[in-house]
């Protein structure tokens, strides 16, 4: 694989976030590139582009927005996707923080492309300095004339509003943002219909993720044959992981898709304090699957090799746990936090989530029975698939691939209860044959 | 308690806000956000008052205030303590700094001490686990804390 170092959406520029030096450095030349093409070639070189969603689910991006019907006599809506809930994740920010101008353009072309007037950035409630941040950029771009009426005198205007969460991570789930976003509880909806059908407000909307969007500009200004070869070819590009838990230097770094789960472990992320033993490795946020500390060697940082490592990307959000952790306590963690985020809507979610929890906190205090393995197993699958969205599949899923790979540990917690005496029959009982 | 009625500030920014909507009802969110800030915390009352504004059921925002985990359904210290215990927090001292800002507070998670200046909560994901273990104060992050860290932080606000 081709070495690329190159920063796309975090470059080392000092005051980047600042409209004058985002133009400086060739900011929203890509807006003026594609307000000159058809909005269909727009989409075209997106799709060519081979870009996939950066929110966990990895969906080509040109591809949903070919879902967009081309006419339509309801307005269209684009949702920009900030709600960042997903435990382990960390990047948005950054993005808002440092470079919010590439995101604001990316959205813009999105909106272009598929002839959408009104752009929604739904940002979770807790990031309030980073909805400033970003809220002062788009202010900036208003000003400027890259949001509004006729932008840059062309035919195409949108409006461009920073809609702000109020703690729930279920609002990350694209149908639960936009009920959010309606005013409603962040209930997700059944699909079909889908959201390019039937979104906010019954209208057809797509909704990307931040990080998706602020890679548009660089599709358009440099084509989609040169981002198609950054990194791993199916799923190009560069990501931001997030690296947390036992590492040297947790933070952000921006590397290309392929790059080796070791190397931003021990090159980029200064390796585990102590030089301890790492013993587990969650690869792409809270709601992926577990990874064994000795079978981290050669996994490289894309949706195939992640799938053959028995895990996925998801956001990207690496969290490393050395070999003194107590493995149990974290699941019982995760578990805790989904049973507490599931929205109430499905049975088995709401139920389900609250059984994982309660199982396993009966293993984190050793209070746990023979078939409390096999029950818990049997909860987690028996939730998977069997919701309206994937909340339930995030729940059921760090927990079976525990169960698989850390039996022993469960196994270990497992209330070891004497054996029962032997029976003694009553006096009255004994006969003697004697 | 007096009837709650949004400053003319708060007023205006609806008004505005109203434009960027086809409807009222997503105005719900956003006129939560200014309650909270204005009243501290969003009783029956600010509800009734909110419902009032943008022709909703009082029911309607009784829901979604009670949905989201950020609105205060009852009041809070001056200065509201989150402290991240999500895994990558956790992995990193978070336990332990809201256990121990608790005790030295002498309160319980979720309790406001008895001068009303501080509450601690324990909360979900910050999204600040690059720099955990991690607190929201109010609206500001603090990061890479640890108990005594906390604590200086907290004397400063007294």
């Amino acid at each position: 694989m081709e070495e690329f170092s190159e920063k796309l959406i975090l470059p080392d520029i000092t005051d980047l976030h600042r409209i004058e030096v985002y133009e400086k450095n060739g900011g929203y030349s890509a807006l003026r590139k594609a307000l000159r093409m058809k909005p269909e070639e727009v989409v075209d070189e997106v799709k060519k582009s081979n870009l996939r969603g950066r929110g966990g689910a990895c969906f080509p991006t040109g591809f949903k927005w070919t879902f967009m019907p081309k006419e339509s006599d309801k307005p269209k809506y684009l949702c920009a996707n900030g709600d960042e809930s997903e435990p382990g994740t960390f990047k948005d920010r950054q993005i808002f923080e440092f470079n919010p101008h590439l995101f604001i353009e990316g959205a813009l072309i999105a909106a272009y492309a598929m002839g959408i007037a009104v752009v929604y950035t739904y940002v979770r409630g807790e990031y309030a300095k980073w909805i400033d941040l970003l809220q002062r950029a788009v202010d900036d771009a208003y000003r400027k004339g890259y949001i509004g009426d006729k932008i840059l005198g062309s035919a195409f205007s949108t409006e461009f509003t920073v809609h702000k969460g109020a703690g729930a991570y279920i609002c990350g789930e694209e149908s639960a943002l936009m009920n959010s976003l309606e005013g409603e509880r962040g209930y997700p909806r059944v699909k079909p219909p889908f959201p390019a059908q039937n979104g906010l407000w019954g209208c057809p909307t797509t909704i990307n993720n931040i990080e998706t969007l602020a890679n548009v500009p660089h599709i358009i200004s440099r084509g989609w044959e040169w981002f198609s070869k950054i990194g791993d070819s199916k799923q190009p590009g560069t990501i931001l992981f997030g690296i947390s838990g036992h590492v040297k230097k947790p933070g952000v770094y921006e590397l290309p898709t392929g790059t080796l789960l070791t190397d931003i472990i021990h090159k980029h992320a200064g390796g585990v304090p102590g030089n301890k033993k790492i013993k587990a490795v969650i690869p792409g946020g809270s709601s992926t699957k577990w990874i064994r500390g000795e079978n981290i060697e050669g996994v490289r940082m894309d949706a195939d090799s992640l799938k053959a490592a028995g895990s996925s990307i998801g956001t990207g959000g690496i969290i490393v746990m050395d070999e003194d952790t107590d493995l149990v306590a974290v699941i019982t963690r995760i578990a805790h936090f989904y049973h507490h985020e599931s929205c109430g809507q499905c049975t088995p979610c709401r139920e389900g989530c609250g059984w994982l929890e309660k199982i396993l906190k009966r293993f984190s205090a050793g209070e746990a029975t023979e078939g409390d393995l096999d029950l818990l197993l049997d909860v987690a699958n028996n939730i998977e698939g069997n919701t309206i969205c994937a909340l339930g599949d995030a729940a059921a899923w760090p927990v079976q691939s525990f169960v698989g790979l850390f039996r022993d540990e469960l196994e270990r917690r497992v209330k070891k209860t004497p054996a029962p005496p032997a029976y003694v029959p009553p006096p009255h009982l004994v006969t003697s044959r004697s | 308690m007096k009837d709650p009625m949004f400053s003319d500030a708060h007023l205006q920014k609806l008004d505005a806000l109203r434009k960027r909507y086809p409807k009222s009802k997503p105005l719900v969110l956003p006129a939560l956000w200014m309650a909270q800030e204005q009243f501290g915390w969003i009783s029956p009352e600010v509800m009734k008052y909110v419902a009032g504004l943008l022709d909703l059921p009082v029911s309607h925002v009784y829901g979604v205030v009670t949905f989201y985990t950020m609105f205060n359904t009852k009041p809070v210290g001056k200065y509201h303590v989150q402290v991240c215990t999500n895994v990558s927090c956790m992995l990193r001292g978070g336990d332990r700094l809201l256990a121990e800002t608790c005790s030295r507070l002498k309160i319980r998670p979720g309790e406001t001490t008895g001068d009303e200046r501080i509450t601690v909560t324990g909360v979900e994901c910050l999204g600040s686990c690059g720099t955990a273990p991690a607190v929201q104060i109010n609206d500001d992050y603090h990061e890479n804390l640890s108990p005594e860290k906390l604590e200086t932080l907290l004397n400063e606000l007294r």
